[in-house]
C-alpha cells in the first residue's frame, strides 16, 4: 500500500494536463489509486496531493465525501444493503441484521479471511425490488434471507463469477484515452483563467 | 467624495421591512440591510470572504419581482426594487427551524466553553432561536478537543460547519491544511493526519469561530468573557501596525483579537502577534533596576555582580557614567542604540536627550540590519493600499510571510483577486515567490546590477537567470503604476547594493513610490523621531533642520554621528565611553555578532534600558527596568508611516517606567529640562515641532478618522473609490460596500469579526450590541475613541494657525543655554519649517563584491516569523516553535558532498565556524547558502562579517577522515 507505482504515475501525468486546472483531475487520479491498490491509501493521497499541487487534507476532503472511494482496505466483495425508506419498510434493517448475523461482522466492517466487507448503504435506486443489496456494485433484488445465505455461499465457493466480479480494485474508470481524441492542448494544459493560480 | 460617488455609483432603492433604503449595485442584502440598521443572523457570512451559504441562518423573504421567498441574504445582491422583509412570521419560522438544526448535534457544553458570554451561536439562539428542541436522540460523538496544531484546538462536537476556518485557510492565508472531511451527518472539519494546521495565521481562525469549536492554546480556560477588560490598541509585533483589542484579565493580558481597519490589517493578525503578549506576563520582566556590583580595584567594566539597586543607586552610576564620557573627545563618546521598541513619544524622548543633553548624534534605532536612515525616510512613499492597487509592485525585501506576515495575507490577496503583478528580486526563493510574475535571483551583493539590467533593457549583464524573464520583469515595472516594496533581503550582505538599487529605480521611472519593509515594531517611527545618525524628529536632515531644532532644542551635535555599525566600532576600539542600549540586543539582534560581542566588552559604561534581561543587557553596569507593550500609551508608526494609538492595559511590573519617563528623569538629573510631563505633552512637541508630523494632532488621532491611525508626512491616502473590489462575488464585482467598516462596531470583534451581535435583553432591537459594550458603543459616538477606556475628553486643539501663534506669542523664552530644553514656548519666530528630508539615490554606491570563488558559497540570511527573539522566547506558546538553525543549500551544492537534508555540516566563514543540519532546497540558487538568522543556538550572526560587501562561507561534511570541501 503506497505510493502510485511508477505506472500509475505516468498514466497519472497523461490525466493531469486534460484539464485548465489540475485540480479538476483530482478525482480520475483517486480512481486511479484505488484501481492500484483496491483503496485509497494516506500515501497514495499524499502522492496526489503533491502531483496537483494541493495539500493532503484537500485531496481528502474530496476523497472521504464520496462513498465509493474506499479509506480503507475493503474484502473480495463489498455488500452494501440499502436501508433507505423503501427497503427499510419491506425488511431492509432485518435484511442487514441478517447479513450481520451470517457473517459474523457488524456493518462497516470485514470478515477476518478477507472475504466480505459489509455496508449499510443509503438509497441504489432500485426501490420498485426492494429490499435489495449490491455485491461489488452488482445488484441483487427482491432478496429473502435464504437467497442472500444462498448467495454468500457461492461467493464464497466462488460460482457466481459470471454474475459479480471478485473485487480486484472496484474502479473500472476508463482513463487511457487515444492522444487524437485528445481536446488538443497537450501537454501544456489549457491556459488558466485570468487572476486565477493554477 | 461624495459628489464624485454620487456621479461614478448609482445606488438603487430597495424596500427594507417597509422603509425604503438606498443601496450599491452589487452590495448584498445582508450587508446593505446591516449599513441601515437591520440586523440578519449569520455564522458563514464573513464581509471579508467569499459567500458560500453555508449555514442558511440569514435567509430572509426577498422579492425580486416574482412573488416573496426566502433566500440566504448572504447570497443575494440587491436589485432595484427589491423588497427585503426580515422580521415577517414566515421569516421567523425559518430562523427557528435552521437553529434547531444548527443544535441538533451541538453538545450545549456553555458552561464550560470558553466561548460561553461572547458566543454568537448562543447570542443569536436567544435572540432568533425556538427557545426549545424538539431533538431527543443521541448527539453526535468526537474526540474532545484534538489540538490541530501547535497553537489551536478543536472541539468537533461544537462545530456548525460554517466554513469560516476552512474558507480563511484556504482564501485568505493561502495555507489549507484543514477541510471538511466524510459527508453529510459525518461531516467534521479536520486535518490530514500528521499534517498539523502549522500555519503562521491559525489564531485567525479562532477569532472567526462563530462557536467554540476552536480555541487558543493561550486563552484557554485563562477567563472568561465577562471578567475581560480591553482597550483599543496596535501591535507592535512587527511594522505593520495591525490594529487590535488588547484584553486583560487581573491585571495580566489574555488576548488580543484583530479589529478590522480597512488600510491596513482587514482583521487579520499573525500567529506571533496574536500571542506574543505572553512576553508581557514573563516572570522574566525586570521590575527594578539592576546595578553592577564594584569590584575591588577595578573602575567597573563587567568586573562585578548585576544586583537590584534602587532607583537613587542607579541614577547614580548612570551619571557618574556619563560624566566621565563627556570628559572624552570625539563624536562617539556618547552612543545610543535602539529605539525601535519604543513608542513615537519615547522616541521622540530620548532623541531630544541625545541631541540636546548627551550631546551625541550618534543613534541608531536599527541595528545594522535595516537599510540607511536617509534611504527610508528619504524616498516617495506609498501606503499599503497604494502598494496592494498598483498595477505592478517591485518586491526587493525580505520573505513578507516570515517578517511581516499581514504585508503578505494582503499582498497575496492582491494577486490572486485583482490580478497585482509582482516583480520579485531576491536572493532566494520566498513564500511571495508562487504568487509573482516574475522572480529573479540575484547573488548576494549584486542586487544593484540585477535590477539595472532589468531596467536598461540590457541582456548582457553578467547575472544569471532567463534574459526573457528579465524583459518581461522590464516591460511590467514601466507598465503602469510602480510600488517598491523595499527592505533588506539579507543580512549577510551590506545594505548598500539594495540601497543602488533603490536608486536605480527611482531614476529610471521618477514616479514610484516606495513601501517600507523593515520589520522591527517602531523602527518607523523611531527614525521619524531622529533616532538615526544625521536625522532629526520630522524626517529633516540635521542640517536642514539645524535652525529650527536648536531654536526648539537649546543645542545640536555639531555634525552627524555614527550608525549602529560605526557605533559598536568604535565601542570595540574603546572610543565609547557610555553605550546606551535602548531596548537594543545587538548579541542576539545585530549581525554580526563577533563586533557586538568585542563592542560590549570594549565599551567604558553600558547603560541598558530594558523590559527583559536580554543577552547584551547582561553585560550592562546599569539595567533600568521599562514598562513595555501593553503597559504604556502613547503612538506607534507602520510602515507606510501611519500614526496610530496604543493604550496602556496594565500596570508595569515593579518599579519599571515608560522609557520617555526615563529620559525626563536622566535629563534632569543631567541638569537640563526635556520639558514636558506627560506623553501627551510629549505628542503635543513632537506635532509642533516635527514637520512630517504637523497636523496630526491628539484631537485628530482620538477621533473617528484616527481609528484607522494618520499617515504622517502628506502622504495620500487611498480614497475608497479607488480600493481594489476586494473580495468580490466572482460574478459580482463591486461588494465593496458589503465589506465597508462602521467604526463603531468594530468592538464585536470578541465575537465575529466586526459583526453586530444581536442584544439578546430585547429582541425587538437585534441591531443592538450586547451589554457589556453598549457603554463602548456610546463612548464611541460620543468621544470617537470607540474604546471604554478611551473616554477620557481631549481638548480639541484649534488649527494648525492658531499653534503658530500661541508660540509666536513666546519669542523671548527661546535662549542659548546649552541645557536649555524646548519647553513649551520655544522661539520659532525666526525659523521656518524645515523641509523634509529627500532621498534620490546620491551617493549611492554598491561597493563592489569579491569576485567569485568557486569554493566558496555566497551566504544569505533572513529571519523567519518566530525566533530567538526577546519577545517569542519568553511566549511559551511560541518559543517551542523557533525551527532552530539550519543551512539551506541548492541540491546541486550539496549532493557533491554526498550527503542530504539532515546531515551536519560545518559552515566555516572569515569570522567563524558553526555546526548546522543541512536542507536541500531548490529554492535557494546554486552558489549561495541561506542560514536562517537568530536562531536558538550557534548561526549566521558567527558567520556575517558586517565590514564586508558580502560574506563567504565554506562547507564541510563533518567527521570522517577530515571531511570532504566542496
Amino acid at each position: 500500500m503506497a505510493r502510485l507505482s511508477a505506472e500509475s504515475e505516468e498514466l497519472a501525468r497523461t490525466i493531469i494536463p486534460r484539464y485548465p486546472r489540475s485540480r479538476s483531475a483530482l478525482i480520475p487520479l483517486l480512481h486511479v489509486a484505488q484501481e492500484q491498490d483496491g483503496w485509497v491509501s494516506p500515501e497514495a493521497i499524499a502522492h496526489i496531493a503533491e502531483l496537483l499541487d494541493l495539500t493532503p487534507v484537500e485531496v481528502l476532503g474530496t476523497c472521504s465525501f464520496y462513498g465509493m472511494f474506499k479509506l480503507h482496505p475493503v474484502g473480495r466483495y463489498v455488500v452494501g444493503v440499502c436501508t433507505n425508506i423503501s427497503c427499510l419498510l419491506l425488511g431492509g434493517e432485518e435484511l442487514l441484521a441478517h447479513c450481520e448475523a451470517r457473517l459474523g461482522i457488524k456493518a462497516g466492517a470485514t470478515t477476518d479471511d478477507g472475504m466480505f466487507t459489509l455496508e449499510d448503504v443509503e438509497c441504489i435506486a432500485a426501490c420498485t425490488d426492494a429490499p435489495c443489496l449490491q455485491v461489488n456494485y452488482r445488484y441483487f433484488l427482491n432478496l429473502t434471507h435464504e437467497q442472500a445465505d444462498a448467495l454468500f455461499d457461492d461467493l464464497r465457493a466462488g460460482r457466481r463469477g459470471d454474475e459479480v466480479p471478485e473485487h480486484g480494485t472496484l474502479t473500472r474508470v476508463r482513463q487511457r484515452i487515444a492522444s487524437e481524441r485528445w481536446s488538443g492542448h497537450g501537454a501544456e494544459g489549457l491556459p488558466v483563467p485570468p487572476g486565477q493560480v493554477r | 467624495m461624495a459628489d464624485s460617488e454620487q456621479a461614478t455609483k448609482e445606488t438603487l432603492t430597495v424596500t427594507l421591512d417597509g422603509k425604503e433604503i438606498e443601496a450599491e449595485p452589487g452590495e448584498l442584502v445582508i450587508a446593505a440591510a446591516e449599513r441601515n440598521g437591520v440586523y440578519i443572523p449569520r455564522f458563514c457570512y464573513h464581509p471579508r470572504m467569499r459567500s458560500v451559504g453555508m449555514c442558511r441562518m440569514c435567509i430572509v423573504e426577498i422579492d425580486s419581482g416574482r412573488g416573496p421567498a426566502l433566500q440566504p441574504s448572504c447570497m443575494v445582491p440587491v436589485s432595484e426594487g427589491m423588497t427585503v422583509t426580515t422580521e415577517s412570521a414566515l421569516t421567523k419560522k425559518a430562523q427557528d427551524g435552521v437553529l434547531e438544526f444548527l443544535l441538533i448535534n451541538h453538545p450545549l457544553d456553555c458552561p464550560v466553553c470558553d466561548k460561553g458570554g461572547e458566543c454568537p451561536l448562543q447570542d443569536q439562539t436567544l435572540a432568533f432561536g425556538p427557545g426549545e428542541s424538539r431533538f431527543v436522540e443521541e448527539k453526535r460523538h468526537f474526540e474532545k478537543p484534538i489540538a490541530i496544531s501547535e497553537l489551536v484546538y478543536l472541539d468537533r462536537e461544537r462545530c456548525v460547519l460554517c466554513d469560516r476556518c476552512t474558507r480563511f485557510a484556504k482564501e485568505v492565508a493561502g495555507d489549507p491544511l484543514i477541510s471538511f472531511i466524510d459527508r453529510g451527518n459525518h461531516t467534521q472539519v479536520n486535518t490530514f493526519p500528521d499534517d498539523p494546521f502549522s500555519s503562521y495565521f491559525s489564531g485567525n481562525t479562532v477569532q472567526l469561530c462563530p462557536v467554540g469549536a476552536l480555541l487558543a492554546r493561550p486563552y484557554r480556560f485563562r477567563a472568561r468573557p465577562w471578567d475581560l477588560d480591553q482597550v483599543e490598541s496596535t501591535c507592535t509585533s512587527c511594522a505593520f501596525g495591525c490594529r487590535v483589542a488588547l484584553q486583560s484579565s487581573a491585571n495580566r493580558l489574555v488576548r488580543k483579537l484583530g479589529v478590522d481597519v480597512d488600510p491596513v490589517n482587514w482583521g487579520w493578525l499573525c500567529d506571533k502577534g496574536r500571542f506574543d503578549f505572553e512576553a508581557t506576563n514573563s516572570d522574566d520582566r525586570l521590575g527594578g533596576p539592576l546595578v553592577r556590583s564594584r569590584a575591588p580595584g577595578a573602575a567597573g567594566d563587567g568586573a562585578g555582580e548585576l544586583a537590584p539597586g534602587t532607583w537613587s543607586e542607579a541614577w547614580d552610576r548612570v551619571v557618574e557614567g556619563i560624566a566621565r564620557a563627556r570628559l572624552r573627545p570625539g563624536r562617539e563618546s556618547i552612543a545610543v542604540l535602539g529605539g525601535a521598541r519604543l513608542t513615537n513619544e519615547d522616541a521622540y524622548a530620548w532623541s531630544k536627550l541625545a541631541r540636546s543633553v548627551l550631546g551625541t548624534d550618534s543613534v541608531d534605532a536599527q541595528l545594522g540590519d535595516g537599510l540607511p536612515a536617509e534611504v527610508v525616510v528619504g524616498l516617495p512613499r506609498a501606503s499599503i493600499d497604494a502598494a496592494c492597487g498598483a498595477d505592478t509592485v517591485l518586491l526587493l525585501a525580505p520573505d513578507v510571510k516570515e517578517e511581516l506576515p499581514v504585508l503578505y495575507l494582503r499582498l497575496r490577496q492582491a494577486v490572486v483577486e485583482r490580478g497585482l503583478q509582482v516583480v520579485e528580486v531576491s536572493p532566494v526563493a520566498t513564500a511571495m515567490t508562487p504568487y509573482t510574475a516574475v522572480s529573479l535571483r540575484y547573488r548576494p551583493g549584486e542586487a544593484a546590477s540585477v535590477v539595472r539590467a532589468v531596467l536598461s533593457g540590457d541582456q548582457a549583464t553578467g547575472t544569471d537567470g532567463p534574459a526573457d524573464e528579465r524583459r518581461r520583469a522590464g516591460e511590467l515595472l514601466r507598465a503602469g503604476s510602480l510600488v517598491c516594496v523595499l527592505g533588506r533581503p539579507s543580512l549577510a550582505e551590506s545594505a548598500q547594493p539594495v540601497a543602488a538599487a533603490a536608486a536605480s529605480v527611482l531614476d529610471a521611472l521618477p514616479e514610484v513610490t516606495f513601501l517600507s519593509a523593515l520589520r522591527r515594531a517602531n523602527v518607523h517611527g523611531a527614525l521619524d523621531m531622529g533616532l538615526a545618525p544625521g536625522v532629526l524628529p520630522g524626517r529633516v536632515s540635521l542640517e536642514e533642520g539645524r535652525r529650527w531644532f536648536a531654536d526648539a532644542w537649546g543645542s545640536l551635535p555639531s555634525g552627524p554621528g555614527l550608525d549602529a555599525h560605526g557605533i559598536l566600532t568604535g565601542a570595540a576600539e574603546g572610543r565609547v565611553a557610555c553605550l546606551v542600549l535602548l531596548g537594543a540586543d545587538p548579541l542576539a539582534d545585530f549581525p554580526d555578532r563577533s563586533l557586538a560581542r568585542r563592542a560590549l566588552a570594549g565599551a567604558g559604561f553600558v547603560l541598558a534600558v530594558d523590559g527583559f534581561l536580554t543577552a547584551s543587557a547582561r553585560r550592562a553596569d546599569v539595567v533600568l527596568p521599562a514598562a513595555v507593550y501593553g503597559e504604556k500609551g502613547g503612538t506607534t508608526t507602520n510602515l507606510e508611516g501611519r500614526v496610530s494609538r496604543l493604550h496602556q492595559k496594565i500596570t508595569p511590573p515593579g518599579t519599571a517606567r515608560t522609557d520617555w519617563m526615563i529620559a525626563a528623569e536622566l535629563a534632569w538629573r543631567l541638569g537640563g529640562d526635556l520639558g514636558f510631563t506627560s506623553e501627551d505633552e510629549v505628542w503635543d512637541e513632537i506635532e509642533r515641532l516635527a514637520p512630517s508630523h504637523h497636523g496630526l494632532t491628539r484631537a485628530r488621532l482620538a477621533s473617528a478618522e484616527g481609528f484607522d491611525g494618520l499617515l504622517a508626512g502628506g502622504v495620500p491616502e487611498a480614497g475608497d473609490r479607488d480600493a481594489p473590489p476586494t473580495m468580490s462575488q466572482a460574478d459580482s464585482p463591486g461588494v465593496l460596500g458589503a465589506m465597508r467598516h462602521t467604526k463603531d462596531d468594530s468592538l464585536a470583534t470578541t465575537g465575529m469579526g466586526h459583526d453586530r451581535h444581536p442584544d439578546p435583553q430585547s429582541g425587538s432591537e437585534p441591531a443592538g450590541a450586547p451589554p457589556g459594550l453598549a457603554a463602548a458603543e456610546g463612548a464611541a459616538s460620543a468621544g470617537g475613541s470607540g474604546y471604554a477606556d478611551g473616554g477620557t475628553p481631549q481638548e480639541v486643539r484649534g488649527d494648525g494657525d492658531a499653534v503658530q501663534a500661541s508660540v509666536a506669542t513666546e519669542t523671548d523664552q527661546g535662549g542659548s543655554d546649552a541645557f536649555r530644553p524646548s519647553g513649551g514656548g520655544a522661539d520659532h519666530g525666526s525659523a521656518q519649517r524645515p523641509s523634509p528630508l529627500r532621498w534620490s539615490g546620491g551617493g549611492a554606491t554598491a561597493p563592489t563584491p569579491p569576485p567569485l570563488d568557486r569554493y566558496s558559497l555566497r551566504l544569505v540570511s533572513a529571519r523567519k516569523l518566530y525566533d530567538d527573539g526577546t519577545l517569542v522566547q519568553r511566549s511559551p506558546s511560541l518559543a517551542p516553535l523557533a525551527p532552530g538553525p539550519r543551512i539551506r543549500l541548492n541540491p546541486g551544492d550539496l549532493s557533491p558532498l554526498g550527503v542530504g537534508t539532515g546531515t551536519k555540516l560545518q559552515v566555516t566563514s572569515g569570522q567563524g565556524r558553526v555546526v548546522l543540519v543541512a536542507v536541500a532546497d531548490a529554492g535557494v540558487p546554486q552558489g549561495s547558502a541561506l542560514v536562517t538568522f537568530n536562531q536558538p543556538g550557534p548561526g549566521a550572526a558567527d558567520l556575517i562579517d558586517s565590514d564586508g560587501a558580502v560574506t563567504e562561507v565554506r562547507i564541510e561534511t563533518l567527521g570522517g577522515a577530515g571531511g570532504a570541501t566542496s
